[in-house]
C-alpha cells in the first residue's frame, strides 16, 4: 500500500508538472528548447528560494524526473558545495551533482548516433 | 477583390489545418501530457526504489542511478524511432521529463551523423543541451555564490 501511494504521488505530481509544460506549448510561442531552458532555470530559482525541496520530499521522482528536478540538482549541488568548500564549491557543486546525468547523456547519445540510422520524418 | 478571395481561402485553410492537427483539442492535450509524463515519473520512482532497496545504493546515488537509467531508455527509444511517436502523442509529457532531455541530445546527433563526427554528432548533441547547461549552470553558480555570501554573513 505504501508503495502504491509513493507511485501515485510521483505519477500525479510529475503529470501536473508536464501539464504546465503543455500549457506553455499550446498557449505560447515557446519552442520545446526554450521550455526546457525555462524549466531548468525555474528549478534552480525555486530550489534556491527553498520552495522546491518540500515538493521533492513529497513526490520523489515526480519532482526530480521533470527538468525542474535537473535545476533542483544543480542548485542543491551548488549550495551544498558553498557550505562545505566555500566559493570554489559554489562554482563546482552544480556540475558535480549532475555529472552522472550529463556524462551518461553524452556517451549514450554518441553511441546512439553511431548505431542507429536516422528515421524518416512522418 | 483578389485580396478578399485570398483571405477567405486562408481562413478555410486555417480551419483545415486546425482540424487535421493531432492533439489540437486542449483537454486531450493536457490528459495525454499528464498520463504519459506521470507514467515516466512513476517509472523513475520504481527505478529509484529498485536502486535503493535491491541494489542497496547509498542515499543520493539512487537518484543518479535513476537519471542514468531513464536517459538510457530515452536515448534507446529515440534511436529506435519510438520516442518521436510518443512525442507526437504526448506533447510536453515527453519533453519535460529527463527522457525528453536525452531525446533532445540523441535525436539531432543521429540525424546529423552524415555531417561528420565533429560538427555533425559532436556539435548537434548540444543543440538543446548547450543552452540548458549554459543557463542552468550559470543560475546554479549564482545560487551557490549567494548562499556562500549569506553563509559568510551569518
Amino acid at each position: 500500500m505504501d508503495l502504491f501511494i509513493t507511485l501515485l504521488k510521483a505519477f500525479v505530481v510529475g503529470g501536473l508538472i508536464c501539464c504546465v509544460g503543455q500549457a506553455l506549448l499550446m498557449h505560447t510561442q515557446l519552442t520545446s528548447a526554450r521550455i526546457l531552458v525555462l524549466f531548468v532555470v525555474s528549478g534552480v530559482v525555486l530550489t534556491a528560494l527553498g520552495l522546491y525541496k518540500p515538493l521533492v520530499d513529497f513526490a520523489g521522482a515526480g519532482a526530480t524526473v521533470p527538468l525542474l528536478g535537473f535545476g533542483y540538482s544543480l542548485a542543491m549541488g551548488a549550495m551544498q558545495g558553498a557550505r562545505s568548500d566555500g566559493l570554489l564549491g559554489a562554482v563546482t557543486g552544480g556540475l558535480v551533482r549532475t555529472a552522472a546525468g550529463i556524462a551518461s547523456a553524452v556517451i549514450f547519445g554518441l553511441a546512439a548516433s553511431l548505431i542507429f540510422k536516422p528515421h524518416a520524418k512522418r | 477583390m483578389n485580396n478578399d478571395k485570398k483571405t477567405a481561402e486562408h481562413r478555410r485553410y486555417d480551419r483545415m489545418v486546425k482540424a487535421m492537427t493531432p492533439g489540437s483539442d486542449d483537454l486531450h492535450g493536457y490528459i495525454r501530457a499528464f498520463w504519459v509524463g506521470g507514467l515516466i515519473c512513476a517509472i523513475g520512482q520504481v527505478l529509484s526504489l529498485f536502486g535503493e532497496k535491491v541494489l542497496g545504493l547509498p542515499e543520493g546515488s539512487d537518484g543518479m542511478f535513476t537519471s542514468i537509467a531513464l536517459i538510457f531508455l530515452g536515448v534507446l527509444l529515440t534511436g529506435l524511432g519510438v520516442y518521436d511517436d510518443i512525442g507526437r502523442y504526448a506533447g510536453a509529457g515527453s519533453i519535460v521529463p529527463i527522457t525528453g532531455f536525452a531525446n533532445s541530445m540523441a535525436a539531432p546527433a543521429i540525424e546529423f551523423r552524415r555531417e561528420g563526427l565533429v560538427l555533425g554528432v559532436g556539435a548537434k548533441l548540444f543543440t538543446v543541451a548547450g543552452p540548458v547547461l549554459v543557463y542552468g549552470l550559470s543560475a546554479s553558480i549564482a545560487a551557490g555564490v549567494a548562499w556562500w555570501l549569506i553563509g559568510g554573513m551569518a
